[in-house]
C-alpha cells in the first residue's frame, strides 16, 4: 500500500506545480501580445534574460537592493518591449506571419550577442539565498514558493485589469476583433504600445522570479524560450487560461517525467506530448478561435 | 556571351582556384562556403514553396549523429551510418509532416511545430549523454592512425582540397536538384496550393503528397548535410547541428540570400561566412558575439526592407531598370 504512495512522487507533482505557475507567467505575456497583435515575439525568453542580466548588474556590480534593481529591470524591459514593437514588429505587421516570427528571431541573436559582449559567456548569479520549506521528506525550495506566488498574484492582477478596467476591456476586444476596434473609437496603436509594454512587464516581472532560481548566461532564453511558445500553441495561442492549463499539465510532464527519467526526457516527452496534441486539435487545447 | 557561358566560367574558376596554391585557411573556408551553400539550398527547396520550417535542425542533427555513433560505438562505416540517418530522416520528416499537411498546419504553427522538433532532436541528444557525449559533444574516432591520408570506408579524408571536392559536387547536386524541382508538376502544384490550397485540391492536385515529397526531399538533403559537416569537421555537439539556433541560422542565410532564387541561399551561405571571418578579422578573438550582433541585427534589417533577400533585392532593381527608361520615353513622346 504505501509503495504507492511515493513521498518523492508527490514532491515532483508539487514541485511540477510551482513549475507551472512560473511558466503560466511566462505564458501570459507572450499570449497577451499574440492575442492583441498577432505576432510571436521569439525573442520573448531572450528580453526575460535581458531582465536578469539587468537586476544581476545593478544589484551585485551597481550595489543596489534587489528590489529596487528588480524594479528598475521591470520597467526597462516594459520599455524593451514598446521599442521592439515601434522600430522591429510595427513595419512588418502587414507582411506574412512568417516574417514577424523571422524578424523577432533576429533580435533573439542580437540580444543574445548583445548580452556575449557585455557580460561574456560566464553563468552570473545574483547571490540570493532563501531557505527551502521542508514538509516531511519533501523540500520546496523558498525561491520557487515566492516565484509561485507572485505569479499567481500578478496573473490574478491581470485578470482583474482585463475584466474591470476600460483598457483592459479594450485590450479583450482587439483581440477579438482587431478590424472593428478603432471604428469602437479605441485607438489601436495606443493600445498595441499598451500591450508591449505589459507583455514587455511581465518578461521582467518573470525575470525577477527567474534570477531567484537560476544563474543567468546569455543562452538561457534557450532553456526555456521554445518551451514557452509551445504551451501558448499548446494551449491556443492568444488564449490566456488555455495558456495557464498548458503551463501547468507542461510543467507536470517536465517535473513527473524528470522524476521518474533523466530530467531531459522529461522536457522531450512534454515536446513529444505537444507535436502529438498539435495533430490531435491543431488550434490548442482550449482554443475558441481557428 | 551570356549568362549561361559566364555561369560555366566562373564554375570552372571555382573548381580550378585550390591549385593557384590557397592557404589551409582560405580552403577551409571555400569548403565550408560549399557545404553551408548546400545546406541553405537544401532548406530553400523547401523554403521557398511556402513551407517555412524552423526545425531543419533536426534532420542536420540526426545525419551528424547518426555517422558519428555507428562508427564510434558500433564500427558501423559512415556510408551505412549515413544510410541509417537517411531512414531516420525520412520517418521523422513524414512523422512530422504527414499531419502537419493533413491538418492544415501551415504557417507560423507549421513553423513553431518543426521548431518543436528540432529541439526534441537536441534534447534526446543531450539526453542520451552516456552514449553521444551530451553537450560536450563528440568525435568521430580516427581511422588515420597509420599516417594515411584518407579512409574510404571511414570517409574521413586529411585533405581538404578533397573535402572542398566533395562539397561542391553535393552542392552542384543541390542545384541540379532545385532545378529539377523547379521544373516539375511538384512545384507547380505546390505554387498553386500556396497561392490557394483549396483550389488547388479542387482542380485535382494532390496536396499533401507534393508537399510531403518536397519535405521528405528536403529532410534528406539536409541530412545528409549533417554526414557531410560531421565528417569534415570531426567535432560536433547537439548545439551546433541541431536545435533552434542552426534551424534559424539556416532559414536566415537562405533568407538573406533570397530564398526563391537558385543560387540565392548560397549567396546567403557566402555571405554569412564573410561577415563572420571579416567581423573576426576586425574585431580579433577577443571580443566573442559581435558577429552575431551583426547578423541579429542584419536579419531584422532584412527581413524589414528586403524580405526577399540580397540576390533577390539586386534581381529586382536589375529588372525595374528598363521599365523605367521605358517609361521616361514614354512620358518623353507625350
Amino acid at each position: 500500500m504505501d509503495s504507492i504512495f511515493d513521498i518523492f512522487l508527490l514532491e515532483a507533482v508539487l514541485n511540477g506545480v510551482l513549475l507551472g505557475g512560473l511558466l503560466a507567467l511566462l505564458s501570459l505575456g507572450l499570449n497577451l501580445i499574440f492575442g492583441v497583435i498577432d505576432v510571436v515575439w521569439i525573442c520573448y525568453a531572450e528580453l526575460v534574460m535581458i531582465g536578469m542580466y539587468g537586476i544581476w548588474w545593478l544589484h551585485t556590480q551597481q550595489g543596489l537592493p534587489l528590489p529596487l534593481a528588480m524594479v528598475i529591470s521591470i520597467s526597462m524591459v516594459a520599455a524593451c518591449g514598446v521599442l521592439l514593437h515601434q522600430y522591429v514588429v510595427s513595419p512588418v505587421l502587414s507582411a506574412e506571419p512568417i516574417n514577424q516570427l523571422l524578424v523577432t528571431g533576429g533580435v533573439l541573436f542580437f540580444l543574445q550577442a548583445f548580452a556575449t559582449v557585455l557580460f561574456g559567456v560566464e553563468f552570473r548569479n545574483v547571490g540570493f539565498r532563501m531557505p527551502s520549506l521542508n514538509l516531511g521528506d519533501m523540500s520546496f525550495s523558498g525561491a520557487r514558493l515566492v516565484a509561485f506566488g507572485v505569479a499567481v498574484a500578478a496573473i490574478g492582477g491581470m485578470w482583474w485589469f482585463l475584466r474591470n478596467t476600460y483598457l483592459g476591456t479594450a485590450i479583450r476586444a482587439i483581440s477579438q476583433d482587431r478590424g472593428v476596434m478603432p471604428l469602437m473609437g479605441v485607438n489601436a496603436r495606443q493600445i498595441y504600445t499598451l500591450t508591449s509594454a505589459l507583455g514587455g512587464g511581465f518578461a521582467g516581472l518573470a525575470a525577477c522570479l527567474l534570477v531567484l532560481q537560476y544563474d543567468v548566461h546569455p543562452a538561457i532564453g534557450l532553456t526555456f524560450g521554445p518551451l514557452t511558445f509551445l504551451i501558448c500553441v499548446l494551449g491556443g495561442l492568444g488564449n490566456l487560461i488555455g495558456g495557464l492549463v498548458a503551463a501547468f499539465v507542461f510543467a507536470q510532464f517536465i517535473s513527473v517525467g524528470g522524476f521518474f527519467l533523466q530530467l531531459e526526457w522529461g522536457y522531450v516527452i512534454a515536446f513529444v506530448f505537444f507535436i502529438a496534441v498539435m495533430f490531435w486539435k491543431p488550434e490548442g487545447l482550449l482554443s475558441k478561435r481557428r | 556571351m551570356n549568362l549561361r557561358h559566364f555561369s560555366v566560367l566562373l564554375l570552372v574558376v571555382v573548381v580550378l582556384i585550390p591549385w593557384a596554391g590557397l592557404g589551409k585557411y582560405p580552403l577551409h573556408l571555400m569548403v565550408m562556403a560549399a557545404l553551408w551553400g548546400y545546406i541553405y539550398t537544401s532548406w530553400a527547396i523547401m523554403g521557398r514553396l511556402g513551407m517555412v520550417s524552423f526545425g531543419h535542425g533536426a534532420f542536420l542533427g540526426v545525419g551528424a549523429y547518426s555517422v558519428v555513433l555507428c562508427w564510434n560505438l558500433w564500427g558501423l562505416s559512415p556510408w551505412i551510418g549515413a544510410l541509417i540517418g537517411v531512414v531516420a530522416t525520412v520517418v521523422l520528416a513524414v512523422i512530422i509532416g504527414y499531419p502537419c499537411f493533413r491538418f492544415k498546419i501551415v504557417g507560423h504553427y507549421f513553423a513553431l511545430v518543426t521548431l518543436a522538433l528540432s529541439e526534441v532532436v537536441r534534447l534526446v541528444i543531450v539526453a542520451l549523454r552516456e552514449q553521444t557525449g551530451g553537450s560536450l559533444g563528440i568525435t568521430p574516432k580516427s581511422a588515420l592512425g597509420g599516417g594515411e591520408s584518407y579512409s574510404l570506408m571511414a570517409l574521413q579524408f586529411d585533405s581538404k582540397l578533397v573535402w572542398f571536392y566533395i562539397m561542391l559536387a553535393f552542392w552542384l547536386m543541390a542545384l541540379w536538384v532545385w532545378h529539377q524541382v523547379d521544373r516539375s508538376m511538384t512545384r507547380l502544384a505546390l505554387q498553386a496550393i500556396s497561392d490557394e490550397e483549396d483550389a488547388a485540391a479542387s482542380v485535382g492536385i494532390p496536396v499533401n503528397r507534393s508537399k510531403l515529397q518536397v519535405t521528405v526531399l528536403s529532410a534528406v538533403m539536409t541530412c545528409i548535410g549533417g554526414v557531410l559537416y560531421a565528417q569534415y569537421q570531426l567535432y560536433i555537439s547537439p548545439e551546433t547541428v541541431s536545435g533552434i539556433s542552426i534551424s534559424l541560422q539556416m532559414v536566415f542565410g537562405a533568407i538573406a540570400g533570397g530564398m526563391f532564387i537558385l543560387l540565392g541561399p548560397t549567396f546567403g551561405a557566402v555571405f554569412l561566412l564573410i561577415l563572420s571571418e571579416g567581423l573576426r578579422i576586425l574585431v580579433g578573438n577577443d571580443i566573442h558575439g559581435v558577429d552575431q550582433l551583426i547578423y541579429g541585427l542584419l536579419l531584422v534589417l532584412f527581413i524589414i526592407f528586403m524580405p526577399e533577400g540580397i540576390l533577390g533585392g539586386l534581381l529586382k532593381r536589375l529588372k525595374a531598370q528598363p521599365a523605367q527608361s521605358g517609361q521616361q520615353s514614354l512620358a518623353q513622346r507625350s
